[in-house]
């Protein structure tokens, strides 16, 4: 689906950062991070563990109280504390998938009952025929049937697990889900089927993700920018074909050589681009994101740029 | 056959469960040359580790074997070659002589594999003095020699630190290191590299290759992740329901598969060079094995289902000397059936990059 990078953006998030105090140690585990999301897009995070991604997924999900910069959902700021309404209405438009399917699901809950949980609170329908109704109405969108309504979730697989998941974050019709990890626990043949229902689910309702994962090879499927995240820095955003195609920071170099390609010839011949933050001679506390044409920002202070700049030409 | 080391044979178990009796392993036949690597592939709950678990001796104890054997064949300290059937020895014999001794795993979660109460040193000198019987003051010697040979820098500190304190993967190579400090014949890979970063994933399988060459272990890998496959393996058993459905060397399997199945397997990967708009995926679930199979356990997910697979398991046919598949497709009166053209055009674009 086509993106409307004029349009406003649905979500930005402005010089984000998030501490956490240890004593008297301060593990900075997201560090002035800036991006946007727009309304029907799917924007990549990726990163290792310990980059800070789930970090920020939690962030602006409202799990963490900020310790620096802003959230801005529909120009709205909602870091920081939000009367009852606001914190109300945000919660129906900002939705959340998780990585485990299995521990993310109530085990003594019908599963049309986890699903119906938001419809529960929200009051959002006038009788229990219409509750009914709007539940398999889902359930069928993402491809479960309505005999699932009373099974519970030891009776489904990983893949329906997930299905459910997908559902609960739907049935309140949000603008933006946090999709954490969400394929990450299932077996290769099921994630492709998550990742096709993700995006027919989009094309038909509009929603936007933010799709935070590791495996690169599935984020370039279904996203339209990605976002390199590393110790807490975002270091280099871009449309999916701009970093594929056009990598600059060596991290992002590095991560993109990592990638194992199901193809024997080339595999065996292929030596992944090491990186390593201590010697690389860069320091993430100097620098700022440079534009480098079209959507395109790296970080870096002004002369590591012109290096992988010229580098690239 | 030369050198073998592992022969799989009919291996058929049935567990019992309260919802009644699994027959997860369905006639699964493995073979392994001293020095190769192979790899099963399969999706969760296929039964590949199952098979490793039998061969370990640490199989769950509601598991009964209705039939098979599993042929090992090992050096002995002296040089002298050794035969057991696995299955007829006691458990106790085998967890004495084989596990940790002459068969090793490295397991997928090392930070379930490690013991967070015990330093890494003590885990790493446990195995040694009990299956080597040397003295506490060798084992530490050899130790830090292994620990500096799976990469770890600084092994006289790392030798008094806690798992805790280490990486996912430093601890994966300290896994590593216990594996191998015992010179084991065969290294079994349980997805070693699912739970690690893909930065870290391609050191770890480089130093599983580099340790096998030096040593010259053979190892198996039990894994759904092809691109690890197309890394490491030299064969590759693909597993469904219970039973190998094809088996081939790495080529033959990547480049020219035969069953449907694995033509899911292989287009259902993510490609990088394709700007296809969807992922292709294998239709439906595995089947349930507390029901009884008839037929090909593929069947009902299978576009290319001929009559004869709702009735009759296919056989192995052969299509080379290294390459058999169980599908009718390959029976001389079946209908003649290509693999999807997209498939088969990815393939041919496979080929023509050489890295």
């Amino acid at each position: 689906m086509a993106v409307d990078y004029n349009a406003e953006p649905l979500l930005r998030v402005e010089k984000l950062k998030q501490y956490f105090k240890n004593g008297s140690y301060v593990v900075k585990a997201v560090d002035d991070v800036s991006f946007e999301i727009y309304p029907g897009e799917t924007y990549g995070l990726v990163g290792e563990s310990g980059s800070g991604k789930t970090t920020i997924g939690r962030g602006i999900i409202r799990l963490y109280d900020p310790t620096g910069g802003r959230v801005l959902f529909r120009d709205m700021d909602i870091s920081g504390k939000l009367d009852r309404y606001t914190n109300w209405e945000l919660r129906t438009k900002m939705q959340m998938i998780f990585q485990d399917p299995m521990a993310s699901l109530n085990p003594r809950k019908k599963i049309g009952d986890i699903i119906g949980e938001g419809l529960d609170i929200h009051h959002s329908y006038s009788s229990q025929e219409e509750r009914r109704e709007k539940i398999n109405a889902i359930l069928a969108k993402v491809g479960l049937a309505k005999e699932h309504y009373d099974r519970y979730p030891y009776q489904f697989s990983g893949g329906q697990r997930q299905r459910v998941g997908i559902a609960r974050a739907l049935i309140m019709n949000p603008d933006l889900i946090i999709a954490d990890e969400c394929i990450s626990a299932l077996d290769v043949s099921i994630q492709a089927q998550v990742v096709n229902l993700m995006k027919d689910i989009q094309e038909e309702t509009g929603c936007a993700y933010l799709f935070i994962a590791h495996d690169l090879s599935m984020v370039k499927y279904i996203s339209d920018r990605i976002g390199v995240l590393h110790l807490g820095r975002l270091l280099e955003t871009g449309t999916t074909e701009e970093i594929f195609s056009n990598p600059l920071h060596p991290y992002t170099i590095s991560l993109l050589s990592a990638i194992p390609s199901p193809n024997p010839r080339a595999e065996r011949s292929r030596s992944a681009v090491s990186y390593d933050y201590a010697t690389s001679g860069l320091d993430y506390n100097r620098g700022e994101l440079h534009h480098v044409g079209g959507k395109h920002y790296v970080y870096g202070t002004d002369e590591e740029v012109a290096g992988w700049l010229a580098k690239e030409n | 056959m030369a050198d073998k080391i592992l022969d799989i044979r009919n291996l058929d178990i049935t567990f019992k469960t309260t919802a009644g009796n699994v027959h997860a392993i369905r006639g699964v036949n493995v073979d392994l040359e001293r020095g190769e690597t192979v790899a099963i592939v399969g999706e969760s709950g296929s039964g590949k580790s199952v098979v490793m678990k039998t061969a370990m001796g640490i199989l769950a104890g509601n598991a009964t074997i209705n039939s098979g054997e599993i042929i090992f064949r090992y050096k002995e300290d002296d040089g002298s070659l050794q035969e057991v059937d696995i299955l007829k020895k006691e458990k106790k014999w085998v967890r004495q002589n084989i596990n940790g001794r002459k068969i090793a795993m490295i397991f997928q979660d090392p930070m379930t594999s490690l013991d967070p109460t015990m330093t890494i040193g003590n885990q790493l000198i446990e195995g040694m003095i009990m299956h080597l019987g040397i003295s506490k003051e060798d084992a530490r010697k050899r130790a830090i020699e292994l620990l500096e040979e799976v990469g770890i820098t600084d092994p006289e500190k790392r030798y008094k630190q806690y798992p805790h304190q280490l990486s996912g993967g430093m601890r994966q190579r300290v896994v590593i290191a216990i594996a191998i400090s015992c010179y084991p014949d065969l290294l079994i890979c349980d997805e070693p590299t699912t739970a690690l970063d893909v930065t870290i994933q391609a050191k770890i399988l480089d130093l599983i290759k580099t340790i096998q060459k030096e040593h010259g272990i053979s190892v198996i890998y039990i894994t759904h992740d092809l691109g690890v496959v197309a890394k490491v393996a030299d064969y590759v058993n693909v597993m469904y329901a219970g039973r190998i459905v094809e088996v081939g060397n790495v080529e033959e399997i990547f480049y020219d598969p035969k069953h449907p199945y694995t033509w899911g397997l292989l287009s259902a990967m993510p490609d990088l060079d394709t700007d296809d708009d969807r992922l292709y995926t294998i239709p439906g679930s595995p089947p349930n094995l507390l029901h009884e199979v008839v037929g090909d356990a593929f069947a009902p997910r299978n576009q290319y289902a001929l009559k004869a697979d709702w009735k009759e398991q296919p056989p192995m046919f052969k299509v080379t000397d290294t390459h058999f598949a169980a599908t009718w497709l390959l029976d001389e009166r079946a209908p003649k059936i290509e693999m999807p053209q997209e498939l088969k055009k990815r393939i041919e674009r496979m080929k023509q990059t050489k890295g």
